[in-house]
């Protein structure tokens, strides 16, 4: 499975790290490629501060309430249990870094590698699922 | 086989989880697991009735039994 993770919000963060704690543990290989907004979410304390998109922003702390209560995981803890897996790559976009001045030490060490779209292209064309998120 | 002689190896409890959880600690559970042993899963996420066997498929093992009660969900694995 290959996802480009392309937003940075809650509410679609909560589905690229659903989909990839459950496929590395289906045993699939899970490659994440974050560019734009995603970026932010591999910078060190991104995902904790990642909130609702736009005006729906003001609800973040109601949405997080609400999904500790029913015991569903923090995006860092659905992190680490793709971690677990030991099948879930995570690439940060190289020129995404660039133009929004993001420098590999503020990146947190879960990345494991920095690259460009002929990487997440090659990946790609030999997964069985392909998604934009 | 009757299902109430296999003897169970491990028991996962995990009611009261949502998606992802019991999947991944099916994940967790089964990697620590020898081939052949058998686990016991609990759930009553709903959606586990169709994706923990979902979860075996993909990844190999048996579901050996499956039983849907009030709110619950129950599997019996063999792990292979």
């Amino acid at each position: 499975m290959a996802i480009i993770v392309h937003s940075g919000t809650l509410d679609k963060l909560y589905p690229v790290f659903m989909l990839a704690s459950t496929g590395g543990s289906m045993d699939m290989d899970v490659h994440l490629f974050f560019t734009f907004w995603g970026l932010n979410a591999l910078k060190k304390g991104g995902m904790e501060s990642a909130k609702l998109p736009g005006v729906m922003s003001l609800g973040t702390g109601m949405m997080k309430g609400k999904i500790k209560s029913v015991g569903v995981p923090s995006l860092p803890e659905l992190l680490e249990m793709t971690r677990m897996t030991e099948k879930v790559t995570i690439y940060a976009c190289s020129t995404t870094m660039a133009m929004m001045d993001v420098p590999k030490e503020q990146l947190i060490p879960e990345v494991d590698e920095i690259v460009g779209a002929a990487s997440f292209l090659a990946i790609a064309m030999d997964a069985d699922v392909q998604l934009f998120i | 086989m009757i299902v109430s002689d296999i003897k169970i190896d491990l028991e996962l409890d995990c009611k009261g989880m949502f998606c992802p959880m019991p999947i991944v600690q099916l994940k967790k559970a089964t990697k620590n697991m020898k081939p052949g042993q058998v686990l016991r899963l609990v759930a009553t996420d709903p959606g586990s009735k169709r994706d923990v066997p979902a979860w075996a498929d993909k990844t190999g093992n048996e579901i050996l039994d499956s039983r849907e009660e009030v709110k619950e969900f129950m599997f019996i694995i063999k792990v292979n």
